[in-house]
């Protein structure tokens, strides 16, 4: 049993497990920080980032890079970045044939990105399993990054200052850049469409058979609409793979623990990428922020994901903004999807928590903005374009893609607003180093606050849950062993466990601690009636089977032999017999021994016993037999004396 | 081998009350608890004295399956639940538990304000005893306990209607609860994965109906309506009686039993130029029966291959019909029975069928034993190992590992003899010869 890590982000997790001959990916994360490494791409067509300049180098003329490559790079605020057609980090396809999989198993719709990179380039002819919400919203989230990168499209790929001796020579962090060869273009809409179609959508607790080999079962995970854990088992064998899972009491389905228990390998990823901070404050201070700055007049930008936590933005905003008097400052949502995800949102009723579910009952809308939508307290719109310039009022909450500041409606935002002191912008994905995203437009006036709310496990709810899950093996991400960069002093933001966790890091092969010794056989109750059981101790019989054996789909049946077969014996490859060793077992008393043979006729019997065992002295027919607990030998020159003796002997012991 | 067995409570050979009981590995499993629209009296309700002549039927009864909204499928349940009295767990769909509830209120009122029924059940009883649903989703399977688990599959008869899977070991059972094998204008096609239960319970009324092609009805339906209205009449399917000119009205029940659909059609059944409109089924006693098969006559299309599809498709090893009229459910079975090779049951209300099933025994088979078995030079596959019995669980190793697992000991037997060998030569070329013989 294998585990193979292609992801460099334990956040955005893709792994391939092999087990019982079956190859299963776990997840297909998109790592879209590497996007932070680009200039930002403008709504307007053909505008460029106001600080974007070209790249001004200095030093000494030997060590400068040469001028067709300088044009593929911008200076922007102070940072290089690249100027060129975004690309993404994939996960690594060439450690493993990718065609060769059997199933993809999607946890949520934020690790699934990558899916149109294996399934279309790759000659994949698996099934993707995932639910019903991850399909859609996942899609949705597909859908806006190819609508902000076609939206102002660049023809031309930067590549260039991708060759090794070229990017030695540029500037941190573009040097650090990781794997920037492997950097694929986005996919298109038909990619998406074509990926998703080879899905095949489970419900929580539904039991999916693969190949007859193992079953896969999605558990909640509470992380956000429709996100799951799986459980991939054998009859005797269960390996647990825990992704995004939040204990907090959110909008989704709350996390289930009991079919977690248990498990022979526990693969945990997707932890909190900011460990020292907790959600709750962090919403406060969110809403505070925001009332504040509106109250004195300013505008407040919130970069944002179409989903997840964004729904629970709005429901506290709005609540807060209504508390201090604020209610009729209007709320803006932008995103090429923001339609569809808000109309979703309340559909997916059963997929949320039990509060909100029950509101469907009523009849109301599980999600608040429904509602404020309705009293136009929020508006979406699909772009800037769209309406929103007739009915725009400041000052405003503002909602928008894309979280990584390289793309989307928030890049017109930030130019339009950066320049003043009285407006903020917020940041509360934990995707992205708001720092390295704020770098471009670098310098702002503008108040930027960092309010990270990432719900998924903490260090100690992971290390709690561990404990409550008792794995007999735990796999861990190898960052997940020593404290945050940043934090080096901090021992308790990591992963404690016994026995030591087995680490994974990209491009590593893990050989899993599991021994398989069993595997689930069906007997035919027509061969199970021929059986003679014999008992061999109390409340324990043995009974030898010959049958023939039938493997079909992975399961294995044992069926009466025919007939024609039942009289041949067995015969080597050669065309002699198999002669089958008769397995005799039991210690025979001598009083029974003697008793048999006196049946049998021999009658001239001397019996001497000794500390090891007895002999049998036949005066008569001049032979011995020696007994001693668990063998016997018999030493006789008549062959008839033999099998007579032989036969005797049978009778005493038990034979299968 | 154990039983399986069915005992209808209401459906048996009949359309409406559908409850049927079910024993399975143990279990005792409800399905589906429904009033009979046929009657006003006792009859009205299954007969819960059958399951507990006395005491509570939580002890007797381990969870309760509601296939649909549809009244002869749910419409005792607030009898049951609190005026018999059951607190055990009751399973149903989202879109169920959100509509059953209404059905059942308005059931009630036309009951006790229109009929002045006095001994029925209350608003508060319907919301106690919503109290008490747990829902499920489509695939979902659902622990009831250790033993029993359930999994439920769309049916595509209306909104939320599902068939059930009941396993407890390797017993199972499907319950179609209503369902409909073509697609419709907002209703799928019922689905049931490829799991050969022991016994597949099928209603045998909607599945033995086509829906013919949507465009093809909505055209015929408006024909129907627009012919209607030319002629001055008022066509009708809800309220406004009394208006003067032509009028399309939807009006519920759909069986014309009672309620305001009733009340119209009494009011303007007397003219020729009116029309009514039945586009579902009616159950026997109901006026919507009586007009189906009066003068004006509905075309019911019966057709038996939805049925048959389920079967061929799940692949029962037994199939028994209930929710359907006697002959047809004989003449039915008769079918299935020839085409499939496979029992069939109708058991009539109160009789009950006992299914007997047959199962493979698993055993637990050591690895090593299993692949030396299966290597291609072996070809032809008989598989040779000792089965070891510790109580109920059952081992298949090497007989040597089962000996070692048993703590017992090989006994070994050896046999000396001597014989003399009139040879000339050397001792050592002598045994040197045996030696060689004994190799081969």
């Amino acid at each position: 049993m294998k585990l193979v890590c292609l992801s460099d982000n334990p956040s955005k997790p893709c792994f391939i497990l092999f087990f019982k001959g079956v190859r299963i990916m776990l997840d297909c994360g998109l790592d879209i920080k590497q996007l932070l490494h680009f200039v930002p791409l403008l709504v307007v067509p053909g505008f460029q980032v106001s600080k974007a300049r070209s790249w001004a180098q200095g030093g000494d003329r030997r060590t400068r890079v040469p001028d067709d490559i300088t044009q593929e790079l911008k200076d922007c605020g102070g940072r290089l970045l690249v100027d060129g057609a975004p690309e993404f980090a994939i996960p690594e396809t060439d450690m493993v044939e990718l065609s060769s999989l059997d199933a993809i198993l999607i946890s949520s719709y934020s690790c699934m990105l990558a899916l149109p990179y294996i399934t279309e380039y790759t000659g994949f002819r698996g099934t993707v399993y995932l639910t019903e919400p991850t399909l859609h919203i996942g899609r949705q989230y597909m859908e806006e990054l190819v609508k902000y990168v076609e939206r102002n499209p660049k023809s031309a790929v930067a590549s260039k200052w991708k060759q090794e001796n070229i990017i030695k020579s540029l500037p941190a962090p573009l040097r650090d850049a990781i794997n920037p060869r492997q950097w694929r273009k986005l996919y298109t809409l038909h990619d998406i469409n074509s990926a998703l179609s080879k899905v095949q959508l489970v419900g929580f607790s539904q039991k999916v058979d693969i190949f007859g080999s193992l079953t896969v079962t999605p558990a909640s995970s509470g992380c956000c609409i429709g996100s799951c854990n799986w459980i991939i088992q054998s009859t005797f064998e269960k390996i647990c793979y825990v992704a995004g899972t939040s204990t907090l009491t959110t909008h989704p389905r709350p996390m289930e623990q009991a079919p977690l228990k248990n498990a022979d390998i526990l693969v945990l990823s997707c932890l909190t990428q900011t460990p020292s901070s907790l959600p709750d404050p962090m919403i406060g201070e969110f809403c505070i922020n925001a009332a504040v700055t509106v109250k004195n007049g300013g505008n407040v930008l919130v970069p944002c994901y179409a989903s997840g936590v964004t729904f629970d933005l709005f429901e506290c905003l709005s609540g807060h903004l209504e508390q201090c008097g604020l209610a009729g400052v209007p709320m803006y949502f932008l995103s090429p999807v923001s339609d569809s995800t808000l109309a979703y949102s309340n559909i997916f009723a059963e997929w949320l928590s039990s509060s909100k579910q029950s509101k469907v009952f009523l009849p109301e809308c599980p999600f608040p903005h429904a509602d404020l939508l309705a009293k136009g307290r929020l508006k979406n719109f699909s772009s800037i374009h769209s309406g929103l310039t007739t009915d725009f009022h400041t000052p405003c909450v503002l909602f928008a893609g894309h979280p990584s500041l390289r793309m989307g409606d928030i890049v017109h935002f930030i130019e339009l607003w950066g320049g003043s002191a009285a407006n903020t912008i917020i940041f509360t994905e934990p995707d992205f180093p708001h720092l390295d995203a704020l770098a471009p437009f670098l310098p702002l006036a503008m108040r930027v606050c960092y309010c990270p709310i990432d719900t998924s496990l903490n260090f100690s709810q992971a290390n709690k849950l561990i404990r409550d899950l008792r794995p007999l093996h735990l796999v861990v991400s190898e960052t997940y062993m020593k404290p945050p960069v940043l934090e080096p002093l901090r021992n308790d933001l990591t992963i404690e466990f016994e026995p030591s966790p087995l680490t994974y890091k990209q491009g590593e092969v893990l050989s899993l601690p599991v021994k398989r010794q069993f595997e689930t056989v069906e007997m035919e109750s027509e061969l199970a009636s021929t059986l003679e059981p014999v008992e061999v101790k109390p409340g324990a019989a043995v009974s030898m089977v010959t049958a023939s054996l039938v493997s079909r789909d992975n399961k294995y049946i044992l069926k009466r032999l025919p007939r024609s077969v039942q009289s041949l014996k067995k015969r080597r490859s050669d065309g002699t017999v198999l002669w089958r060793k008769p397995y005799i077992f039991g210690s025979p008393s001598l009083q029974a021994i003697v008793e048999g043979l006196k049946q049998q006729g021999f009658t001239s019997l001397k019996v001497e016993e000794n500390e090891s065992g007895s002999i049998i002295h036949l005066m008569k027919e001049d032979s011995l037999i020696q007994v001693d607990g668990s063998s016997t030998h018999i030493i006789c020159d008549s062959e008839d004396v033999r099998l007579r003796l032989r036969d005797v002997m049978l009778k005493c012991l038990k034979q299968l | 081998m154990t039983d399986i067995k069915v005992t209808p409570l209401g459906a048996g050979q009949d359309v409406g009350r559908s409850c049927i009981l079910l024993s399975i590995g143990g279990k005792n499993v409800m399905l589906d608890c429904g009033m009979h629209m046929g009657y006003n009296d006792d009859r009205r309700f299954p007969d819960f004295t059958y399951v507990a002549r006395e005491g509570r039927l939580t002890d007797r009864i381990n969870c309760l399956i509601i296939s649909h909204f549809h009244l002869d499928h749910c419409g005792a349940l607030p009898y049951m639940t609190e005026m018999v009295g059951y607190d055990g767990p009751i399973y149903m769909t989202h879109p169920t538990k959100a509509i059953c509830p209404i059905l059942l209120e308005d059931y009630r009122k036309i009951n006790v304000e229109r009929k002045g029924d006095t001994n029925f059940f209350t608003s508060e009883m319907i919301k106690a005893c919503m109290k008490k649903v747990v829902t499920v989703n489509l695939h979902q399977v659902i622990q009831v306990d250790e033993e029993l688990e359930i999994k439920a599959y769309y049916a595509g008869h209306v909104l939320g209607a599902a068939m059930f899977q009941i396993r407890v070991g390797q017993n199972s059972v499907v319950y179609t609860g209503d369902y409909n094998m073509t697609p419709d204008r907002h209703l799928g096609a019922a689905w049931v994965d490829k799991c050969r239960p022991d016994l597949l319970i099928t209603e045998s009324t909607y599945a033995t109906t086509i829906r013919d092609s949507k465009r093809c009805r909505e055209r015929d339906f408006l024909r129907k309506v627009h012919d209607c209205v030319e002629k001055g009449g008022k066509p009708f399917d809800r309220a406004y009686i009394e208006n003067p000119g032509p009028m399309v009205v939807f009006a519920t029940p759909g069986m014309l039993h009672a309620g305001l659909s009733l009340q119209i059609f009494k009011r303007w059944a007397p003219s020729e130029a009116n029309m009514v409109i039945m586009p579902g089924y009616c159950v026997a006693g109901t006026v919507g029966h009586r007009i189906l098969n009066g003068a004006r006559k509905i075309e019911l299309e019966n057709k038996q291959t939805g049925i048959m599809q389920l079967i061929s498709h799940c692949q029962p090893r037994n199939v028994l019909l209930v929710h359907g009229e006697a002959e047809k459910m004989a003449f039915l079975k008769n079918k299935i029975q020839e085409e499939f090779g496979i029992d069939c049951f109708m058991p009539a209300n109160g009789e009950t069928s006992v299914i007997k099933t047959r199962h493979n025994i698993p055993l637990d088979t050591a690895l090593n034993l299993l692949k030396r078995q299966l290597l291609p030079a072996e070809a032809e596959n008989s598989a040779q190992g000792a089965l070891l019995m510790k109580g109920s669980h059952m081992q298949l190793t090497e007989p040597a590992a089962a000996f070692r697992e048993l703590g017992v000991e090989e006994h070994e037997l050896r046999f000396t003899c001597n014989i003399q060998l009139e040879e000339e030569g050397r001792v050592a070329d002598t045994s040197e010869r045996i030696y060689r013989v004994l190799q081969r």
